[in-house]
């Protein structure tokens, strides 16, 4: 009967956290699931069932039509620019340069940094004026360096606001992108590329033929993690533009979500922006945990 | 003794009696949570100064001064809803007078009715009866009222409107004949800040474009939303936005009076408030800056009011009603309101306390049709008033004034007007 206790003492060691996720993870879902269907609007809960009024509704709200947009142009120029710097770096930094150590610490750095502290020093940054007496920050930078035609309304632009925002995200981020392919390049058996070298193939041939294709892996688990970030991105948005820039140009479906449950009061409605969020997350890790799930039975 | 004096005597005597019923009757004691939004500058300090003058009438009760940081308010507004969810409330609270009140708190039935109070205290007559108005909701007051700010108010650099040799203006019209003249000085004629400063210029812009009368009905749904009169203040609001800074969407409030300071920019429409910061950097009001009631609105007053309820169960409801009197006195909002740099909303206040500016709006305050202010919680529901708010943030994208238009009356069809 050992096995047996061993199972029960790993089992009462689990238990807590079951509980504790249980509750304020799946508990939670439930109840934000139950609220979007419900009336609740203002201090007192009302649970009266209203089907998908409030999802019919959101959807027909033009800020809403806009967050939808950005977070699919953010989602894009987010993940797509992060993981081809990352590449990028990963590839230099596989040169064994010297330093090494101390270029990989710099990229990386920016990630332990909160999005609201970066949220504070990029909206200086981004100055939005750009009348040449009241320029700041970038602007200013490329007005002295001679390059005026790169100056910008930044965040304020009043139908691209959200690309601004790419620009923050992707430095904090690429860095952390580059961690995640340096460690998959480093993991490619050296005998491969000698091999490939024996057999006379150059270093952009090994790279395209040996390098890119073992990294396919990391390159999904990257997605899987850069989307759901910028899917559910929230602070750095608030830190920047605080309430989503000039016309909602830079706005985000979590931003949304925050100043309708907890300004407007609308809790039936807010709660419905937090399911879409999640179904949108959904689509995306859903299959993945799918496919480790069966890779690890396999295994 | 004649007949007449009879009436006399019982009245002394009955006064004598009350006198010593008060007097052994037990002073309220215990703990009392105030909880307010009032952490920065002058606020906290004006509420330090309420707080004396509170514990010297009522020494025996130990004041607990819980303040949440932030956001003009809405992160206090988040914890103090959930804690009125969970059956927490503190023993009294900070909350903007008018439906932010009342439509967060009283149609949830979490608070008591004080009309009580004012009947007590004598105040129906001290205070405005626009005002009682705005406070009220069924026939009841919810709310006691500490202090008044004024939203309808243009800021103005006195050095700039000299060297262009300009008056400020007082209409719309003048408004937009200065303005040219600023632009073509190069000065920027109007500053703005962030989102919700562009709401406040907003509603200036609808009170001084369809007067208090109207204005006041777009509330109860006495004036129509799709009317001519709002398109006429919708596209002054849209032509008014030509002559802002053209970064007013990264700029904080008093980023953008400082604007005004700098004199990059002459005029600035923001509330009261603003006079403090102008203060803080040194200009005395009537030289170095001046301000006149926002275009087209003199003679009214577009007011907000920090005010104090009673919830439903406040943990020691004596020592509630005890704070409640003394921020609805003479004393406590002669104490707060200097400091805190607005007007008591007791009419009996005493001006030799205030300054130059506030004594001007105490005149107008008792004297102008008072007004709810939107963007800060009097005139609408915050339902009502996201809406609106989203409705002024996308117009601000593509600047058509008949979407606008649809969308606000939208929203307060949604609001079920």
């Amino acid at each position: 009967m050992r096995i047996n206790r061993d199972r029960l003492i790993a089992f009462l060691m689990i238990l807590p956290s079951l509980v504790a996720i249980a509750v304020f993870v799946y508990g939670f879902i439930g109840w934000t699931a139950r609220s979007s269907v419900s009336a609740w609007e203002g201090l007192l809960p009302d649970y009266t069932f209203t089907g998908l009024t409030n999802f019919i509704d959101l959807f027909n709200t033009p800020r809403f039509q806009i967050d939808i947009r950005n977070t699919a142009i953010f989602t894009v120029l987010f993940i797509s620019t992060c993981l081809i710097l990352g590449l990028v770096l990963a590839v230099l930094l596989d040169q064994r340069i010297r330093g090494e150590a101390l270029f990989r610490n710099i990229y990386l750095f920016p990630m332990a940094i909160s999005f609201i502290v970066t949220g504070v020093v990029w909206r200086w940054l981004l100055n939005p004026a750009t009348s040449l007496e009241r320029l700041s920050g970038l602007n200013l930078l490329f007005h002295q360096a001679g390059l005026d035609f790169l100056i910008s309304k930044w965040y304020t632009h009043p139908s691209f606001g959200i690309v601004a925002i790419v620009i923050p995200a992707t430095w904090q981020m690429s860095g952390f992108t580059m961690a995640l392919y340096l460690a998959g390049i480093r993991s490619i058996p050296e005998e491969l590329r000698e091999a490939a070298r024996v057999d006379g193939a150059n270093e952009l041939v090994i790279y395209r033929h040996i390098v890119m294709p073992m990294l396919k892996a990391i390159t999904l688990s990257a997605v899987i993690i850069l989307g759901h970030t910028s899917l559910k991105i929230f602070d750095l948005v608030m830190a920047i533009t605080q309430e989503g820039g000039q016309g909602y140009s830079a706005d985000v479906p979590a931003l949304n979500m925050w100043y309708t449950t907890f300004r407007a009061l609308r809790f039936g409605e807010g709660a419905a922006i937090a399911i879409v969020i999640l179904l949108t997350v959904a689509v995306l890790i859903v299959p993945y945990l799918v496919y480790t799930f069966r890779s690890e039975v396999e295994a | 003794m004649s007949k007449k004096r009879l009436p006399n005597i019982i009245a002394v005597t009955l006064m004598f009696a009350m006198i010593l019923l008060a007097g052994c009757a037990a002073q309220p004691s215990g703990d009392l949570e105030v909880f307010s939004w009032w952490t920065a500058g002058g606020e906290a300090e004006g509420l330090e100064a309420m707080l004396e003058v509170f514990a010297e009438q009522y020494p025996d009760i130990v004041v607990i001064n819980a303040t949440v940081a932030g956001g003009a308010g809405v992160d206090a507004r988040a914890v103090l809803a959930t804690r009125m969810q969970g059956g927490d409330p503190p023993g009294s609270f900070q909350v903007h007078a008018g439906h932010e009140l009342i439509d967060t708190y009283v149609v949830a039935d979490q608070m008591e009715s004080i009309t009580f109070l004012y009947e007590e205290e004598g105040w129906l007559d001290v205070y405005p009866p626009d005002l009682i108005e705005i406070l009220s909701y069924d026939g009841e007051i919810w709310s006691v009222p500490v202090n008044i700010h004024r939203a309808n108010v243009l800021w103005y650099n006195a050095g700039v409107f000299t060297e262009q040799g300009l008056t400020p203006p007082t209409t719309m019209d003048d408004f937009f004949a200065v303005a040219e003249v600023l632009e073509d000085g190069g000065i920027i004629p109007l500053s703005l800040g962030e989102s919700w400063t562009v709401v406040h210029l907003f509603e200036t812009v609808l009170l001084g474009s369809m007067g208090p009368d109207a204005y006041s009905g777009l509330w109860n749904g006495s004036t129509d939303w799709g009317s001519s009169q709002v398109t006429q203040a919708l596209e002054n609001f849209d032509r008014m936005l030509d002559y802002v800074n053209e970064d007013f969407a990264a700029l904080s409030w008093d980023q953008a009076t400082q604007l005004v300071i700098d004199g990059t920019a002459a005029m600035n429409i923001m509330g009261d408030w603003a006079e403090g910061y102008f203060k803080a950097q040194g200009w005395t009001p009537g030289i170095e800056f001046g301000w006149v009631a926002s275009p087209g609105s003199s003679g009214a007053f577009d007011a907000l009011s920090d005010s104090f309820g009673l919830p439903k169960d406040a943990p020691n409801r004596d020592a509630a009603i005890a704070w409640l009197r003394v921020c609805g006195s003479k004393e406590g909002q002669d104490a707060f309101n200097p400091i805190k740099g607005s007007i008591p909303a007791h009419t009996g206040g005493n001006r030799g306390l205030y300054d130059q500016y506030l004594q001007s709006a105490m005149d107008d305050f008792a004297s102008d049709a008072i007004v709810p202010s939107l963007m800060h919680g009097a005139a609408a529901s915050p339902s009502w008033q996201q809406d609106i708010i989203d409705a002024v943030a996308l117009f601000l994208g593509g600047r058509d004034v008949s979407a606008f238009q649809a969308a606000l009356v939208a929203a307060a069809g949604d609001a079920g007007y």
